[in-house]
């Protein structure tokens, strides 16, 4: 050991070529996957702006290898010179972005709200229904997750179809609450297990009823929780493919669907195609950015004790 | 994962509230109960007959029984609350989730065993046959159900691949480095796109045979003819790629915080004994690290078992159902000729087997998970 420091990192290095060495490893291998991680992202982003041409020969840079054009954008009727147009594409893609935006919001708040409760109630009071106990409970919510879609899809068709819930925002916004709430009972159950009891207590005897005490107390110290869980869900419901396209025509068609759509009917119309892609993944990519430490804090609950 | 449930700080339910309710007030829960029982039987017979033509009377379509089970709901809740007071708000937690989750869950994959069971095309005006085990018989001699699920167990196999790079990520994440919230959330990025849209993105057009970068840089490394969905085994393998970009980040999340709340002290007694980094890897990190690695590996697993999506919009299954998941296996079947119960006797035993399979798994991971540590 010839150096001798406290600092754990610099304890590990044996000598300045081999620190020299790593360091050069782990750079080149953080930017090796930034860069694979990056670049479809920035290959949709450019073609959106490129020509059929530019497509074809593989340019890659704007301004250098091509011209940007608002080609791409012009199509959906979101470019500078056609946003003002009548555009029934944009229409088109407005409607399905709301749709979107309208069932993965329902559907988190929804799973969010009986979700919170249902963790709450399960970690701080002891049921009874018939034979089942906590633990039982608990593991039915938990054991939806791996309920694949495709086992639901086609019985839902059916009863969808007589209760004339096919293809309406309700409909989807049900099944996509359903999608989530193991999701987010695992992360509020984590939550409330790491707010400490006396407050509630202490809160009772104030004369607080419990219903009281969860909304004055409990909720606010677990609101970053419930934000990570709302945040997860809406990922998991803006991304939902799978039930869209089931059951889903005309009127709630979500993002997801158009994108698959396009790509099957017109042959690949590369730059509005790039558009669409590119118009899907934004609002994700964004939230995602913004609350990226939601996120996080989201996936991490629960799997590190 | 289920049995982590810790019940150390959960309240005993032994409140003695319960018999300070007057009776007229517990009268009057039952009687709105009962009521409300009564009601939507009869609101469900009702549709029943009207649905099989037995009488005139009843509503064009189910959904009023819908708004019948959540005013019953409302009354279970109401009930529990005149009837049991203070353990009564308790249970009104749960309620909620629990009524909703039976009628989502319970009641449709009940509904679709019996589907299972029957000759059923939506799109023909015969409507359904009940047929046996027709389904079933036909299933076994299925050769495309056969490939599929052994795809299945080959994209499952892949998650050991993704759990080797998401660990090495979450190994780089956790070294003492420059920007590491930068690259962070540049890692997390592709777990929030929409997989159809990097289907698109990476598949139809990354990965397009004229002129993609993808195949452009295949053939600037020597690759004569990068055609990545027309050979089966390559073809498996680009979406094995596909679904691996884009979940990678979830493992690498996972055992990122596995890393971080590991002790420090173990590793640097581990270096001041003299451990090469390789040795404390293998002897330290990895075995702490077990727990956690399991249960991403497991939550993974759970969603590999769903692939669907990807397969669709990429493939649709081709080249000739070699790349079909059985979720995109069963979604084609119902698309090309819509006989729902034919798909939902493949979801059904597709159901059971992965309730084994996970439960199977659980088993052994917690006895792998017991034994090393």
């Amino acid at each position: 050991m010839s150096v001798q420091t406290t600092d754990y990192t610099v304890s590990e290095i044996r000598s300045p070529a081999a620190f020299v060495a790593s360091r050069v490893f782990i750079y080149g291998a953080l930017v090796f996957w930034a860069f694979v991680c990056l670049f479809p992202i920035y290959w949709t982003i450019t073609t959106s702006f490129k020509s059929a041409v530019d497509v074809t020969q593989g340019h890659l840079i704007p301004f250098v290898d091509f011209t940007p054009d608002w080609k791409g954008w012009r199509s959906l009727g979101l470019s500078p010179d056609s946003i003002f147009q009548t555009s029934t594409v944009r229409d088109e893609f407005l409607k399905r972005f709301m749709n979107s935006v309208i069932t993965s919001v329902g559907a988190s708040g929804l799973a969010i709200i009986i979700g919170s409760l249902a963790a709450y109630g399960l970690t701080r009071y002891r049921y009874h229904f018939a034979w089942f106990k906590n633990e039982d409970i608990s593991f039915f919510f938990l054991s939806q997750l791996i309920l694949p879609p495709v086992v639901l899809a086609l019985p839902f068709l059916v009863l969808y179809r007589e209760v004339a819930l096919l293809d309406t925002r309700i409909g989807l916004v049900l099944l996509y609450t359903l999608m989530v709430l193991p999701i987010v009972i695992w992360i509020m159950r984590d939550q409330f297990n790491s707010i400490p009891v006396e407050l509630e207590e202490a809160a009772l005897v104030d004369g607080l009823s419990i219903w009281g005490a969860f909304f004055r107390i409990v909720m606010p110290i677990a609101l970053p929780g419930m934000v990570a869980a709302f945040i997860l869900a809406m990922v998991l419901c803006w991304n939902e493919y799978f039930f869209a396209a089931l059951l889903t025509s005309t009127d709630a068609k979500t993002i997801p669907v158009m994108v698959a759509s396009q790509t099957g009917s017109q042959g690949i119309n590369w730059w509005s195609m790039a558009a669409l892609a590119t118009a899907a993944i934004a609002p994700l990519a964004i939230i995602g950015i913004a609350l990226e430490r939601y996120l996080i804090m989201g996936m991490t609950a629960g799997s590190v004790k | 994962m289920a049995d982590q449930i810790s019940t150390a700080n959960a309240w005993p339910a032994n409140s003695t509230s319960a018999d300070l309710i007057p009776a007229s007030r517990k009268r009057l829960g039952w009687t709105l109960l009962i009521a409300a029982t009564i009601a939507l039987l009869a609101l469900i017979i009702v549709q029943i007959l009207y649905k099989t033509e037995v009488d005139t009377i009843g509503f064009y379509t189910w959904r009023p029984v819908i708004y019948g089970y959540v005013l019953w709901g409302v009354a279970l809740g109401a009930w529990q609350v005149l009837t049991r007071g203070e353990d009564g708000q308790r249970a009104l937690f749960l309620l909620p989730a629990l009524l909703f989750t039976i009628a989502m869950v319970i009641f449709p994959t009940l509904f679709g065993f019996y589907i299972a069971l029957t000759d059923w095309n939506l799109s023909s005006f015969s409507g359904r046959k009940f047929n046996g085990l027709d389904n079933f018989w036909q299933m076994l001699a299925d050769p495309y159900y056969r490939n599929a699920l052994f795809n299945m167990v080959l994209y499952v196999l892949a998650v050991l691949v993704e759990y080797v790079i998401a660990f090495g990520l979450a190994l780089l994440l956790n070294a003492q480095i420059r920007a590491r919230k930068f690259f962070r959330v540049v890692f997390l990025l592709p777990l929030m796109l929409s997989p159809v849209a990097v289907s698109w993105m990476i598949g139809k057009s990354l990965m397009e045979y004229r002129f993609g970068p993808a195949a452009t840089l295949a053939r600037a490394l020597g690759w004569d003819n990068p055609a990545f969905f027309s050979d089966p085994i390559i073809a498996r393998i680009s979406i094995m790629v596909l679904d691996a970009w884009t979940f990678i980040p979830f493992m690498m999340i996972m055992l990122l915080a596995g890393l971080q709340a590991m002790s420090r002290e173990v590793i640097e007694a581990a270096r001041v004994d003299g451990a090469t980094a390789w040795q404390t890897f293998w002897q330290v990190t990895f075995p702490l690290m077990l727990p956690v690695s399991v249960t991403a590996v497991i939550l993974r697993i759970i969603f590999k078992l769903k692939l669907a999506d990807i397969i669709i919009t990429v493939t649709s299954g081709g080249p000739g159902g070699a790349t079909d998941s059985v979720s995109s296996f069963i979604y084609r079947e119902y698309r090309d000729r819509s006989n729902v119960g034919y798909g939902t006797m493949l979801a059904m035993v597709y159901l059971i087997m992965i309730v084994v399979f996970i439960t199977w798994l659980l088993k052994i991971a917690s006895r792998f998970v017991r034994n090393v540590n």
